[in-house]
């Protein structure tokens, strides 16, 4: 049965009115601090890094978003912890807590959509980390202007500008399973709870159950074995399984990115690489 | 749209929500079974039964909120199932327990709600103002919610109703969990709302608030609604013939005197100075006038209103074993 009138009527309403809330709310305060702080502290070690070693690279830029020294991990993986996090933090509270205090069947009272809500909500968390993303991005050029006195080339500003949309889609990601969550559980303790521990689990422990699968799947073959490397059948599996979270699509979206010499994310055949010049790297518009 | 798209009972224009044969599933059990009533232009009309009896989700099927499992209802017109943004636009909700935003002031609140309405800023700012001051919320207007006290809130909800000018207000447990004043204070709302022709949904189990302000009610049982009426009918169906006048007084033979006044079909003695009599009106000036014919000194005459309490304890009393209980 069809229902009339439009979905997206009160969408914008809702939209201003979440993003104010998050915007103006402590927790973004805090979650803001804390990526600040760390972009700066990794962002100071590869500084310090990259000005003793390349002073010839062609990607002097990109290489701040990907160079770490010990302690510290790189930026990227340092985001690639960080934005689930966010994501969840921002979005495991959004319904529940509305039914919680009672104003959810209020609002629903009103001549809207429960989707034009739900819409709404979501596309005003994704604005607030679009926001603080974009914000930590220009940051991170910045303070590499400054600190290495290098102008970035085309090549690279394209190349960081889809690292911050790639980084805006994979916190939409985290931000969209957050949500399902407050809508699945009353309480936001557990729908909190329940989402740090799928995200624990994607980050943690499938790298290290996905290839454990993928060798019951393709058994590794002795000969290659052997030879020292991994079966072709058995490292495809674990590629695909390892597809599965999101935070190794991100690492993978990354490296293919923010790393120019980057020409496949799978295992490299010899058929392919006829033809390559070893360590030159691909033209932008071959990436994807 | 076309008016095929409206295949639910179109009543008489007085009736602004018909319903026939609702009915909600859950799984095996229905929480709503096959409920009809009509609701007139203006009325007060009460939903009252325990809870779990089917009032909120009658409630919630009217708004469109819950799907409809068999069954039509009509409100104002519109299919809920349908076009729930219509009878959403038309119809205010007060829900159970209602909430607001905390960190938000009334008027911040009541401003979100009308901007989902659709209202123009200055239709907003106008609406709001004079709807903050028909709740008498009007000096705390730019305060956070937080502060407010429960009776406030309800208040509160009131006025969001009256900035929508919704026709029909639907309110769902108000005075639950208010004190006495705040309680007076919100019925007087009701009145309010009533006297400008919006017709209002009651549902409590707080009954002598319920016939307090209600034109009919419809008492829910299990799903079901077992009664529907006014007060009144109400009390004849289940109480049988209608006046309890008890009189004090002293003097000789007053109980013969009493029983020969017409319509007066019982009296009992309940002490040597106290009568009870049941008759089919009001018998007091004939009461009285018996009790001074027979010399004696009238103390005290008053009369039983059929009270929606005593309906109710006697009609759950009676059907679950399904058998009379003896009047006390």
């Amino acid at each position: 049965m069809r229902r009339e009138g439009s979905p997206f009527s009160g969408l914008g309403t809702v939209f201003v009115k979440e993003l104010a809330d998050n915007l103006s709310s402590a927790r973004m305060l805090v979650l803001e601090l804390l990526i600040v702080l760390t972009a700066l502290a990794a962002l100071y070690g590869a500084i310090d890094n990259l000005r003793q070693s390349t002073a010839e690279d062609p990607f002097l830029l990109l290489r701040l978003f990907t160079v770490a020294r010990e302690p510290l991990p790189s930026f990227v993986a340092i985001l690639g912890f960080l934005i689930p996090l966010m994501a969840i933090g921002l979005g495991f509270d959004a319904i529940n807590s509305e039914h919680n205090r009672r104003t959810l069947s209020r609002i629903l009272a009103q001549p809207i959509y429960r989707d034009a809500l739900l819409m709404g909500k979501y596309l005003a968390g994704l604005a607030t980390l679009a926001v603080s993303l974009a914000a930590l991005w220009l940051m991170v050029i910045g303070l590499g202007l400054i600190f290495l006195g290098v102008p970035p080339g085309g090549e690279e500003v394209a190349r960081s500008l889809a690292f911050l949309v790639i980084a805006i889609f994979y916190a939409g990601v985290w931000l969209s399973l957050a949500m399902l969550l407050s809508i699945v559980f009353r309480s936001p303790a557990t729908a909190a709870l329940v989402a740090l521990g799928v995200w624990l689990f994607l980050t943690v422990l499938w790298p290290m159950l996905a290839p454990a699968f993928a060798q019951v799947i393709a058994p590794p073959d002795p000969r290659y074995a052997a030879l020292g490397i991994e079966t072709p059948d058995t490292a495809i599996w674990s590629q695909i399984l390892m597809r599965i979270s999101p935070n190794d699509i991100f690492a993978e979206a990354m490296t293919a990115v923010l790393s120019p010499t980057t020409r496949t994310l799978g295992p490299v055949f010899l058929e392919q690489l006829r033809g390559a010049l070893m360590g030159t790297p691909l033209p932008f518009a071959e990436v994807s | 749209m076309s008016g095929s798209q409206n295949e639910a009972v179109t009543g008489p224009d007085s009736v602004v929500i018909a319903a026939r044969d609702l009915t909600k599933r859950y799984g095996n059990a229905n929480a709503v079974d096959a409920i009809s009533f009509d609701i007139f232009r203006g009325e007060v009309f009460g939903l009252l039964g325990p809870n779990g009896a089917g009032k909120t989700t009658t409630i919630l099927m009217m708004l469109g909120l819950t799907d409809i499992s068999l069954g039509k209802v009509n409100v104002l017109g519109f299919d809920p199932a349908r076009s729930p943004l219509e009878v959403k636009r038309r119809v205010g909700y007060l829900p159970d327990s209602v909430g607001f935003y905390e960190h938000l002031t009334a008027v911040e609140n009541l401003s979100y709600t009308a901007r989902l309405m659709g209202l123009s800023r200055s239709e907003r700012t106008r609406r709001i103002e004079d709807a903050l001051e028909r709740v008498r919320l009007a000096d705390v207007a730019h305060k956070r919610v937080a502060t407010f006290s429960h009776g406030m809130r309800q208040r509160l909800g009131i006025a969001e109703i009256i900035v929508k000018r919704a026709e029909i207000a639907i309110l769902d447990e108000p005075t639950s969990g208010l004190d006495p004043q705040a309680t007076l204070e919100f019925l007087g709302l009701i009145g309010e709302l009533r006297a400008e022709g919006i017709t209002v949904l009651l549902s409590s189990h707080l009954l002598d608030q319920v016939q307090r302000v209600c034109d009919r009610v419809a008492l829910f049982q299990a799903g079901r609604i077992v009664m529907m009426g006014s007060v009144a009918d109400l009390a004849a169906q289940v109480l049988g013939a209608g006046f309890v006048v008890e009189v004090e007084a002293e003097g000789a033979g007053i109980a013969r005197r009493l029983a020969a006044i017409p319509g007066v079909t019982n009296v009992e003695t309940l002490a040597t100075d106290r009568f009870r009599m049941t008759a089919d009106r009001d018998v007091r000036p004939e009461a009285a006038r018996a009790v001074v014919a027979a010399d004696g000194s009238l103390r005290r005459l008053s009369v039983d209103e059929p009270s929606l309490e005593a309906i109710y304890a006697r009609y759950f009393q009676i059907r679950p074993e399904g058998r009379t209980l003896d009047a006390a």
